[in-house]
């Protein structure tokens, strides 16, 4: 499928990185030269160099034949500008990012609506509510949602004295009587998907999933959990702060934010009502401690430096403060940062290029059951899908156990109305249903992908 | 370095040629040859020794960088050409190992300088290959596996840059490998239509399919004695319109499959190269008039001859060797020049030219204008700094080579004509010089070193200088 990204800094190369590993045909659009060099030199990608919104470029880059058109430079005019005109010359859909914190909701989508704008992308705000989402539930590395909310996924690390490890997944269940299922297991290299007599490690990373309620009891039974966080230090005035704040201020927590910049720091405080701002350097360990660092339930560094993050968050792990996220870019150092011990490390940029491949493989399957929501899992070893099946699914009211499926396969979940079923063999699926399904090593675009 | 990908990188390529091998054995068959013997004994030596290779370089780490990509361009068309000259020295039909492998140089390489001084004695078969050596050279041997191969290397960009000649490697679309594919198409359908022109015109078949490898990878080997002389007008023209053909950039080729007339028409290079053939053709015409009885005869003689040189293919109709020094003169410069960037031909190449005029010119403006802010265009777009340090640093290194060669061969004992033109025809990758390797003369008078020096000015020229010199830079292979 042949799809032009416009922008090529940290989010467009990395969009760029996971849909030339989809084998998309892509075109990367760069006003740099030397940024479309250093691309094409990478990647296995074509490169034109100009303004996403000169049509002289996108005539370049052929918009006129593109199947997704995405303009993700820093600039929304622009980015939604580059779209109109895409759409305009014939690209059959468009993507634009656009986060400048001033434009409302409706305004984005009553822009959207007249410039015929498939999606708009905002990589801040979703990655703020990853870490919401994480910083909900301390007790899990990652945590993604499904089906609008009320079907979770969490991944929890095991640590040595966890109650867990030496338990085969048949005496889990057997000893704790909720609806889950462990779904995918991380093994050091290796990524499982496992069987009822897979035994449970120390070490071991485990993706859970539950109905959303049922989740938070499940996790108290097994005594993973802490309490979900109260009061929360934020490093750093970023975009991303401020849609965190704004979350966690809405759901009742304490917010304090320490930033360097005196101007940012007023425009916070002037627009977060309830959020204590600091100005101060926040490497400054004595301000950390001044603040109260260690009566905290939660610390996210989330400063524009990768290397200033990991230090910090080492730095608040070892103060003792329960849950602590790091913001990394690059994902060498998000490597490095695993190796410190630090098990929390979000990326702004998974969580965009997870929308990405997913919107490219819900085009790729036309028909059927389409794609609803796409997850990378234990760093990319691993997806989690969600599908409506529809009517035309071949294997509707089949039970699961006499569906073949391909291996690495797993349905994890049905959503059906309000209801969600942790599926066993005698469930079966029916039309309209949300099918959660997990797999390890193979690429998903419709449903009916997981029938050998 | 990652030298287990360089390493499975040859494995698959000398498989590849063990393919390639199966054409020429078919001949022979179909023509129940002697040769087929050392054709199939090659042929299940590059399988073993491919299959070794590949089973020695298996690795999971597949990412490569421009080292490599040179690093095993180089190293493939050597032992290409080490493995290819292998029949006809099997054979016997070429009793000298050092003839053989500067002929499957020459082959490769698309020069079409022989050794060979009776074709007429040699077997089908071999004469087959010696051709198809050509054809495969043109386009590339690697493009190829990049064309067939799934899955052949992460970056593989690079490998394509070491291999295609010209300053600037773009691609078609965004793949590699559909690049790759798309270049290939254009080169088998413009070799099928030839072929059927040629059989059109009462060309036997065996003939036509050997001289389209010849003009279509500019290589210019025939297997009569006066090459293409004894063939009536009409081929004549047919092979002087295809190897202009395939004298321009294939991109071109590929604007006006896709219908991008006014992306295609923007290519000044090949307008260029179009207006050079015109004047040239002129000129040679004009000053060759009172040789020949007809205008018509004279017109056909110059265009082929200038077709011939400059995309450095070296057929002829005539030998050029008796022309009047100006005309001469002319052919000589036409070897510098080449054809164009991303075509199969060799030379300094059209575009290298054109933007090393333009620095000439810029760097005029600097003495009247010290303080002018220049830059370098070249189709519209302008180019970087790199790019304009690529292509001077590239002229001093062909300057230098040349005359290093140059050098070399000299020590040998011909008049300064010959060697001059000797090796200016093989670092261009032409074929027949003027004097002693005329075009109805052949190489092998020359002495082995020579050969061998010879062999290398081929491949320098073909791969464009860099690659094969950073074989010879030691921080190449160090593990630093």
């Amino acid at each position: 499928m042949k799809i032009i990204i416009v922008g090529c800094g940290k989010i467009g190369t990395t969009v760029i990185q996971s849909l030339v590993s989809e084998d998309h045909d892509v075109v990367a659009v760069d006003w740099d030269r030397n940024v479309v060099n250093e691309i094409t030199n990478i990647y296995d990608v074509i490169g034109v160099c100009g303004s996403g919104a000169d049509c002289e470029t996108l005539r370049e880059a052929d918009a006129a034949h593109a199947e997704l058109f995405a303009s993700l430079t820093g600039n929304d005019e622009v980015n939604m500008l580059a779209c109109f005109i895409a759409k305009r010359m014939g690209a059959r859909h468009t993507i634009a990012r656009v986060r400048n914190t001033g434009y409302s909701e409706q305004s984005i989508g009553y822009m959207r609506q007249q410039l015929d704008i498939s999606m708009t992308v905002n990589p801040e705000a979703l990655s703020a509510q990853e870490l919401f989402h994480i910083l909900r539930l301390p007790g899990a590395v990652n945590m993604e949602t499904f089906s609008r909310r009320s079907f979770e996924m969490a991944e929890f690390k095991l640590r040595a004295d966890s109650p867990l490890s030496g338990m085969t997944l048949a005496d889990m269940r057997r000893r704790y009587k909720a609806n889950f299922l462990v779904g995918v297991v991380q093994r050091g290299e290796n990524v499982y998907i496992p069987d009822g007599s897979f035994t449970l490690r120390d070490g071991d990373r485990i993706g859970l999933t539950a109905d959303a309620a049922e989740m938070m009891k499940l996790i108290r039974l097994m005594g993973i959990t802490q309490k979900q966080a109260k009061s929360v230090m934020i490093i750093g005035a970023s975009r991303t702060a401020f849609y965190l704040a704004k979350m966690m201020l809405a759901g009742g927590a304490n917010v304090k934010i320490i930033e360097k910049d005196k101007e940012r720091c007023r425009t916070f405080s002037e627009s977060l009502e309830g959020a204590v701002i600091i100005n101060g350097d926040g490497a400054r360990q004595e301000l950390l401690m001044e603040e109260g660092l260690t009566r905290m339930d939660g610390f996210v560094a989330l400063t524009g430096m990768d290397e200033e993050n990991i230090l910090l968050s080492y730095y608040a792990q070892e103060a003792g403060v329960p849950k602590v996220i790091s913001k990394v870019n690059r994902s060498e150092f998000a490597l490095m940062a695993d190796k410190l011990g630090l098990e929390c490390v979000v990326s702004p940029k998974k969580v965009i290029s997870d929308i990405f491949v997913r919107y490219a493989r819900a085009l790729r399957s036309s028909i059927g059951s389409k794609i609803e929501t796409l997850y990378k899992l234990m760093d990319g070893r691993a997806e989690a899908l969600e599908f409506i099946a529809q009517s035309d699914f071949k294997y509707l009211h089949v039970p699961l156990k006499d569906i073949m499926l391909r291996p690495n396969m797993l349905i994890a979940g049905i959503i059906r109305g309000r209801k969600s079923i942790i599926p066993t063999g005698e469930d079966v699926i029916t039309a309209g249903d949300r099918v959660v399904v997990l797999t390890a090593r193979s690429r998903m675009s419709d449903l009916s992908d997981m029938v050998r | 370095m990652n030298r287990r990908m360089v390493i499975f990188t040859l494995g698959q390529m000398v498989l590849l040629e063990a393919v390639l091998l199966l054409l020429p054995i078919l001949v022979s068959a179909l023509y129940g040859e002697a040769c087929i013997k050392a054709l199939a004994l090659t042929a299940g030596g590059c399988v073993l020794a491919g299959a070794l290779l590949m089973l020695a370089g298996r690795t999971k780490n597949r990412v490569i960088y421009a080292k490599e990509g040179f690093l095993i361009v180089s190293l493939a068309w050597i032992s290409l050409s080490a493995l290819g000259a292998l029949p006809f020295f099997i054979s016997g039909e070429i009793p000298n190992y050092i003839d053989a492998f500067f002929e499957t140089v020459s082959g490769f390489t698309t020069t079409g300088a022989s050794i060979l001084t009776n074709l007429e004695k040699m077997s089908r078969g071999l004469l087959f290959w010696r051709s198809f050596t050509h054809w495969v050279g043109g386009m590339g041997v690697l493009v190829f596996i990049m064309a067939i191969v799934p899955n052949v290397s992460e970056r593989s960009i690079h490998i394509i840059r070491a291999e295609m000649p010209g300053p600037i490697v773009g691609k078609l679309v965004p793949r590699v490998k559909d690049t790759a594919k798309i270049l290939y198409l254009i080169y088998i359908g413009l070799t099928v239509l030839e072929i059927i022109l040629l059989v059109a015109g009462k060309m036997p078949l065996y003939d036509s399919i050997v001289h389209t490898f010849g003009t279509a990878g500019t290589g210019g080997f025939g297997i009569k004695g006066d090459s293409i002389a004894s063939y009536s007008p009409y081929l004549q023209w047919v092979i002087t319109v295809f190897m202009l053909l395939f004298g321009i950039n294939f991109n071109v080729f590929y604007l006006l499959l896709a219908r991008r007339f006014r992306a295609a028409a923007k290519s000044t290079e090949v307008w260029t190269y179009l207006a050079i053939v015109g004047v040239s053709v002129a000129a040679i015409a004009v000053n060759i008039r009172h040789m020949y009885a007809t205008i018509a005869e004279t017109v056909r003689l110059s265009a082929f001859q200038v077709a011939s040189i400059i995309t450095t293919t070296g057929y002829s109709t005539c030998d050029f060797n008796l022309w009047p020094g100006f005309s001469k003169s002319v052919l000589l410069v036409l070897m510098f020049i080449g054809a164009c960037a991303g075509s199969t031909g060799g030379g300094l190449k059209g575009s290298r030219l054109m933007i090393l005029v333009k620095m000439g010119r810029n760097e005029l403006r600097h003495l009247i204008h010290p303080r002018s802010v220049t830059t370098v265009k070249l189709e519209g777009k302008q180019l970087d700094a790199a790019t304009l340090h690529n292509v001077a640093n590239y002229f001093i290194l062909y300057m230098l080579a040349f005359f290093s060669l140059f050098l070399a061969v000299s020590l040998d004992r011909f008049d300064i004509e010959t060697d001059f033109s000797a090796v200016a025809a093989c670092f261009n990758n032409i074929g027949p010089g003027f004097g002693a390797v005329g075009p109805a003369a052949s190489y092998a008078a020359y002495s082995p070193l020579s050969k061998i020096v010879l062999s290398l000015a081929m491949l320098l020229g073909r791969l464009e200088i860099f690659p094969v010199i950073l074989m010879f830079v030691p921080s190449t292979w160090t593990k630093k």
